[in-house]
């Protein structure tokens, strides 16, 4: 399939955004990446995804596909050929949706909220849910990865790309609040996992380093304190 | 084999619902639970014990959480009978899409309508008609989202509808007025077994709302 058939509508730095290029490159899937520029959301974007004006946004020939997690799966239905993204047992598929779920609406806000968190105090217990949620993960690891290096066991699969996709942002926390959220003594499973996600070639190429993030946090956050532009 | 099915669930929940609903389609017989949410039973805490929340479906033994993962599982393990995602992989997208959509934003608006006052009120009134909009705009001229017969969407949404009543009343506003589409596709979904069984009455459902208005001091 031409290139030019496959866009990717985005940005670099989003967790979300690196989901479908991480499947795209696990079919081994050309595309094109279309970025956003940063402030401003441009007439494509705003075409494709007119109901919630959001990146990512598959463009496939012409048809918009939008949500993160929708945009994986449909991508590992029409390039239906191995690598699978998702497991093939239903009970385990219905595992991986419900642990991706939670990514998103549990451990990602508590993340943000660690950003938010007024004073030390408040700070430290913001840290302790993200830990809590990561010790968590730890066990629905243990049990999915069946003995593997990944969540989809051999291969990396749906939920790695879910939850690795925060990888970059988790370390960004790290960094700035002088903490190990991925810690050997709670979460030794995660802390190789996550060396393994990064190192994967689906992901490497996609998964901006550490330091690249902790910058471009630094300009949303003086971006997100000054008067709204109009 | 014997299939056991135990869903643990709170009757006038639209998210158990639609895994009622998904279950009938199926023709699926289960075992019922029906959970204080006040006190939640040992089971619950046992098998959703991140969330602790209804619905659960429990097959063999196993729990499944979150009602548009169970509605899927239910369609994927029982793929042979009234298929409620299309095969289609675009498509299939779209339905999700709409999923995502109704549970993103239908919950929290529509609750809003009744245990807000004032200028938040007529807010959340206003978004929530503009939601319905737009869902009637992806309804089209089909009879149901899924097309000829009860898919996803449909199964997902239709639970809200017994909740219409309270909306409106606690509301005062007339959803019928704003989106007659709407209200024309409840009815033909009434019209289905699965679903017309299924529901709980409005007038009942507008009883336990005005309770948890008396909670919340809102009476």
């Amino acid at each position: 399939m031409a290139k030019s058939d496959v866009k990717v509508l985005g940005a670099w730095p989003s967790p979300f955004v690196m989901r479908p290029r991480i499947a795209l490159n696990i079919k081994s899937v050309d595309y094109e990446f279309l970025q956003e520029t940063f402030g401003s959301k441009s007439e494509l974007l705003l075409k494709s995804n007119p109901v919630h004006k959001k990146i990512p946004v598959l463009i496939h020939g012409d048809k918009p596909v939008c949500e993160s997690l929708i945009i994986v799966e449909y991508i590992d239905e029409v390039w239906s050929s191995a690598p699978s993204i998702l497991p093939s047992n239903p009970y385990d598929r219905a595992t991986a949706r419900f642990w991706a779920s939670y990514v998103d609406e549990k451990l990602f806000p508590s993340m943000k909220e660690i950003v938010s968190a007024d004073g030390e105090e408040a700070k430290k217990a913001a840290i302790q849910v993200v830990v809590d949620g990561l010790v968590l993960l730890e066990d629905a690891y243990a049990k999915c990865s069946k003995g593997g290096k990944f969540f989809g066991g051999e291969q990396i699969g749906y939920l790695d790309i879910a939850f690795g996709s925060y990888v970059g942002w988790l370390r960004v926390t790290e960094k700035f609040n002088q903490v190990k959220l991925l810690d050997e003594a709670k979460t030794p499973g995660l802390v190789k996992w996550a060396e393994a996600f990064c190192a994967h070639p689906a992901v490497k190429d996609v998964m901006p380093e550490t330091d690249k993030l902790a910058e471009f946090a630094k300009v949303l956050a003086k971006a997100r304190a000054a008067p709204p532009p109009k | 084999m014997a299939e056991e099915l135990v869903l643990l669930d709170f009757w006038p929940s639209m998210f158990g619902i639609r895994v009622r609903i998904a279950l009938a389609e199926k023709g699926l017989k289960y075992e019922y639970r029906e959970e204080d949410l006040t006190n939640k039973s040992p089971l619950l805490l046992q098998m959703n014990p991140v969330h602790k929340k209804i619905p659960v479906l429990v097959h063999n033994g196993k729990p499944v959480c979150e009602s548009a993962i169970i509605v899927e599982y239910i369609d994927e393990v029982w793929h042979d009978k009234s298929p409620l995602l299309p095969s289609d992989p675009y498509q299939r997208s779209q339905a999700r899409f709409w999923v995502d959509f109704i549970d993103k934003k239908l919950y929290d608006t529509g609750r809003r309508t009744w245990s807000t006052t004032g200028e938040e009120q007529e807010k959340a009134k206003k978004e929530f008609i503009e939601i319905l909009k737009l869902l009637e705009e992806q309804l089209g001229d089909k009879p149901f989202f899924g097309g000829e017969s009860l898919g996803n969407v449909d199964v997902s949404l239709i639970g809200f509808s017994c909740w219409f009543y309270s909306y409106e009343t606690l509301g005062n506003f007339s959803i019928g007025a704003e989106c007659p589409k709407i209200i024309g596709w409840v009815e033909r979904c009434s019209n289905k077994e699965s679903v017309s069984k299924t529901l709980p009455d409005s007038k009942k459902v507008f009883g336990f709302v005005q309770e948890l208005r008396k909670k919340f001091g809102l009476e």
